[in-house]
């Protein structure tokens, strides 16, 4: 999109006027949760005062919609508690605590990440200079973008699960095998951005193709491989997620959400939901921080 | 492996990687067509002599063969748990969370202070883990496919509202004063011009979310199904160590992927004929 097709009136609001409309949207998305608690909830609640006595208030179906312990829908307060308790309340080390549960997770998806990245970056590279990857490999590498290769995790984690490899090994493969196609395709792009007359520039100084590539294709590469390295670090945390699912694994946010499915326990599956959206945050974020530092390390403009 | 075997195997996988660095000099379109179907016959070939060569474990890996058999002699199964996955989980999903991520769009298209609130949001929550809902939902809406169509109606319905939101503001500035001199009412604007504009943008959700689509319901299913559905027969087999039939199953969605990939971008080609990316 060009700068001239964006409205005046859209740039304007762009910086300053976004905090307000979203914690408006925030608010109103908090009020409709409150109320379809208790709508949903009701159901219950009600049998429940039916059971204690025939005279109950509204007052009374409200405040025990809101304070169930296993909800249909919980209340966002007991979800704050519950991630109070889990997060704060406990030690970390505790296997009741949730931050025990999300640097399991993290640790997979930050190591699946990096297993990726190396392997996307070294394809491109390979794809870029040898006309034959690039032939050969370069519409397998978008055909699978079309395919759910989410399917794949259980298997791969229980094969790996027989020769031996539990733990962090299978979910960050399944992570790095995830984010691998974005960084390879982004990388390609990125490594292909530098336009014919620079790189005839670089030629006129009979610059080696290895020059080349440090000098001009790598540095121009980056501003293609950080949008993808977002997508990526975000694919990688839904796979390791998704890995935590078939092996009725301990620990990490995965086997959290098995856990609370299996128990009804609704307050513990929303809490971990929460933090997995948090861990998302955080991952894509240091993602932007290190792409900001960057460009400002190389002088750009943000 | 024996002598002979390997020696068959080298001689054949280096026939194939010649004929692929010919070809790959070639730029017309038979040879850019030839080139990856030959690697893909490279792998296959290749995988095969090794699992079978060198006795692989099935468990660990079947070869391409028993994974072809054993799509042939379990059709009935694979077409029944096609029919209660793509069919009945997520065409429905789909269809309601792209509609209605693509009507919110137009309903907040005037207020451009919901836009400011949802866009970042939306972007943001595109970006999670949604599929961790799959739970919730299987207790809410039960083991069949409605609970799966919940999951695919909230994972496809914030990439489909965000990129209809890009592509109405897409319009160009020359674009929108020309439709003004003509008085045209915004309905008019926005069915003329804005919308046929906004289409690319549509339909980059449209492919996305068939993808993201598959996923929500194969792994919904991991979370409980009436015994029949992708998702159910990867977790089940794999318990089993039916190995072959998982590939089977995953042959499946990838086939099934891609297809609806190729759908799409083929009714793309024909609604947004006019865009510059088409008109090469």
């Amino acid at each position: 999109m060009t700068d001239a097709a964006i409205p005046a009136s859209w740039k304007l609001g762009a910086r300053e006027g976004v905090a307000v409309p979203i914690l408006t949207v925030l608010a109103v998305v908090v009020v409709i949760w409150y109320a379809a608690a208790v709508w949903l909830n009701a159901p219950q609640v009600a049998e429940r005062l039916d059971r204690a006595g025939p005279d109950w208030t509204a007052g009374d179906l409200v405040s025990g919609a809101w304070a169930m312990e296993r909800p249909v829908l919980p209340a966002p307060h007991q979800i704050a508690v519950e991630l109070y308790d889990s997060v704060i309340g406990r030690p970390v080390s505790s296997k009741r605590s949730l931050v025990y549960h999300a640097g399991v997770t993290l640790s997979a998806t930050v190591a699946g990440f990096a297993l990726g990245l190396a392997m996307g970056v070294a394809l491109a590279i390979g794809i870029v200079h040898v006309r034959v990857l690039d032939r050969s490999l370069m519409p397998w590498i978008i055909a699978s973008q079309t395919i759910p290769i989410l399917a794949i995790a259980p298997m791969i984690v229980v094969v790996l699960g027989n020769l031996g490899f539990t733990g962090l090994l299978p979910k960050a493969i399944i992570s790095g095998y995830l984010s691998f196609f974005p960084i390879a395709i982004g990388m390609v792009k990125g490594l292909r951005s530098p336009d014919p007359l620079q790189l005839d520039l670089m030629r006129t100084y009979s610059a080696t193709k290895a020059q080349t590539f440090a000098k001009l294709r790598w540095p121009s590469s980056v501003t293609f491989l950080f949008p993808s390295l977002k997508i990526a670090i975000a694919l990688a945390l839904v796979g390791a997620i998704v890995a935590e699912l078939p092996t009725g694994a301990q620990a990490g946010l995965g086997a959290r959400l098995l856990a609370g499915s299996y128990y009804g326990q609704t307050i513990q599956i929303w809490a971990a939901l929460f933090m997995s959206a948090f861990l998302a945050m955080l991952a894509v974020g240091a993602v932007g921080l290190a792409e900001r530092g960057l460009t400002r390390y190389r002088g750009g403009r943000l | 492996m024996g002598m002979e075997r390997f020696l068959v195997t080298v001689v054949v996988a280096a026939a194939i990687v010649a004929a692929m660095v010919v070809l790959a000099r070639d730029d017309r379109w038979p040879a850019r067509v030839a080139v990856p179907l030959l690697f893909g016959a490279l792998l296959l070939w290749l995988w095969e002599m090794v699992t079978v060569g060198f006795d692989v474990p099935r468990i660990l890996l079947p070869p391409p063969s028993m994974i072809a058999a054993a799509l042939v002699g379990h059709l009935d199964t694979l077409a029944a748990d096609f029919h209660q996955t793509v069919i009945r989980s997520v065409i429905p999903g789909y269809v309601m969370g792209c509609g209605a991520g693509f009507l919110t769009a137009l309903a907040i298209d005037r207020s451009p202070f919901l836009q400011r609130g949802l866009l970042p949001l939306g972007s943001l929550i595109s970006a999670m883990p949604i599929v961790g809902i799959a739970p919730i939902m299987v207790m809410w809406f039960g083991f069949d496919w409605q609970s799966k169509a919940a999951v695919i109606v909230v994972m496809t319905f914030f990439p489909m509202l965000v990129n209809t939101l890009a592509g109405l503001r897409d319009t160009g500035v020359l674009e929108l004063d020309l439709m003004r001199s003509y008085a045209a009412s915004y309905g008019q604007t926005l069915m003329r011009l804005r919308l046929p504009a906004a289409l690319p943008f549509v339909f980059n959700a449209l492919k996305l979310n068939s993808t993201l689509a598959l996923i929500g319901a194969i792994v919904a299913e991991f979370f409980g199904t009436p015994i029949v559905g992708m998702g159910f027969r990867i977790s089940t087999e794999v318990a089993r160590m039916n190995v072959d039939v998982v590939w089977a199953t995953i042959a499946v969605a990838a086939v099934v992927g891609s297809a609806s990939y190729g759908i799409i971008s083929v009714i793309e080609r024909g609604v947004t004929f006019w865009h510059p990316s088409f008109r090469a």
